[in-house]
């Protein structure tokens, strides 16, 4: 019963389980990315960070989140 | 002297050294060596955010893209369609335009890959980015470039993080000569004197990451990388002496003893 509101997605190659209904935006915030330093692809297509709330997430999704780190 | 200005891609700056974040100690190390560099464009990084860990510090929490450029590069890829991937996601994360290409193409020596470089530039043009583009120092690969539209044109001095300093410098020679975007030497730069050689050659800059970064003394390295340019410049603009194997007495016979 319980397994039927959840769906399997995978998160910077991390494996996480979370509600159906479940938006970009409340996983943002979840993970408490700070949105402005950060870009977001949903399965290789990149998102629009002010539509996240309206972007629902489906079983096995791909998100990647990246930032700027140091480098040559 | 008349203010010696920097244009990239109708941007202006006044330091020609740009260097790169990687390889430092920390992100504290980092920041300090950049501002003693004096550099105001730096290169950076796309990675994943580490999700588990979030106590870990942002380079944008050390150094202000507010204050210097980043520049967003595409190290680590080895094909078109991972540079333009990175480079479209850096685009994302706050609106770089001016961005730096490095297609690989072998792991050992870190050459990059010309044909991959190529297309990624053709295709980046198109989409409105400005490339600044690391390249072999092939004349006819580096105007291929230039034609596509390249922003700046990057040849390497040697292995990028080698230390070798400027290996075939008759082709930087042929490169300045036909170059009409900035010509920046990008990797291989050891020491300070391979700094003040690439800007007498006539190079508009040069990148630094590794001699500095790991130099035993980072923040006085990246001070004598600073002076060296700024030194190598000035050189260049003065009209040297025409070299001759005849001495030439420095002081006057007249009224000689």
């Amino acid at each position: 019963m319980n397994k039927k509101n959840k769906i399997k997605i995978v998160v910077n190659g991390k494996l996480l389980t979370v509600n159906i209904k479940y938006s970009l935006k409340n996983l943002i915030e979840k993970l408490k990315t700070p949105i402005n330093k950060v870009a977001i692809e949903l399965n290789e297509e990149i998102v629009d960070k002010k539509k996240l709330n309206k972007i629902f997430l489906k079983n096995k999704d791909k998100i990647e989140i990246v930032h700027f780190i140091g480098g040559g | 002297m008349k203010s010696d200005i920097l244009k990239i891609a109708n941007k202006k700056f006044k330091s020609r050294l740009i260097v790169g974040t990687g390889k430092y100690k920390s992100m504290k190390e980092c920041a300090n060596a950049i501002k003693i560099s004096g550099a105001e464009i730096v290169t950076v990084a796309v990675r994943r955010v580490n999700i588990l860990d979030r106590s870990k510090p942002l380079l944008m929490d050390y150094i202000d893209p507010k204050k210097i450029m980043y520049l967003p590069n595409t190290a680590g890829c080895f094909t078109s369609k991972d540079a333009l991937r990175t480079l479209r996601l850096a685009r994302e994360i706050g609106g770089w335009k001016i961005v730096k290409l490095e297609v690989l193409g072998d792991k050992k020596n870190l050459f990059p890959d010309m044909i991959e470089t190529l297309k990624s530039t053709e295709i980046l043009t198109r989409e409105g980015f400005k490339v600044m583009v690391y390249c072999n120092d092939d004349p006819l690969m580096c105007k291929r470039l230039e034609n596509s539209g390249a922003s700046a044109i990057m040849p390497l001095a040697a292995p990028i993080g080698s230390g070798l300093g400027i290996q075939n410098k008759t082709n930087i020679k042929i490169l300045r000569y036909q170059t009409k975007v900035p010509l920046i030497i990008d990797a291989g730069i050891g020491q300070a004197s391979d700094a003040v050689e690439a800007m007498e050659m006539g190079c508009d800059a040069v990148l630094i990451n590794t001699a500095i970064a790991k130099a035993k003394k980072p923040f006085q390295m990246a001070e004598a990388m600073k002076y060296a340019v700024i030194s190598g410049r000035k050189s260049f603009l003065s009209g040297r002496i025409i070299p001759n194997f005849q001495g030439s007495p420095s002081t006057t016979k007249k009224g000689l003893i």
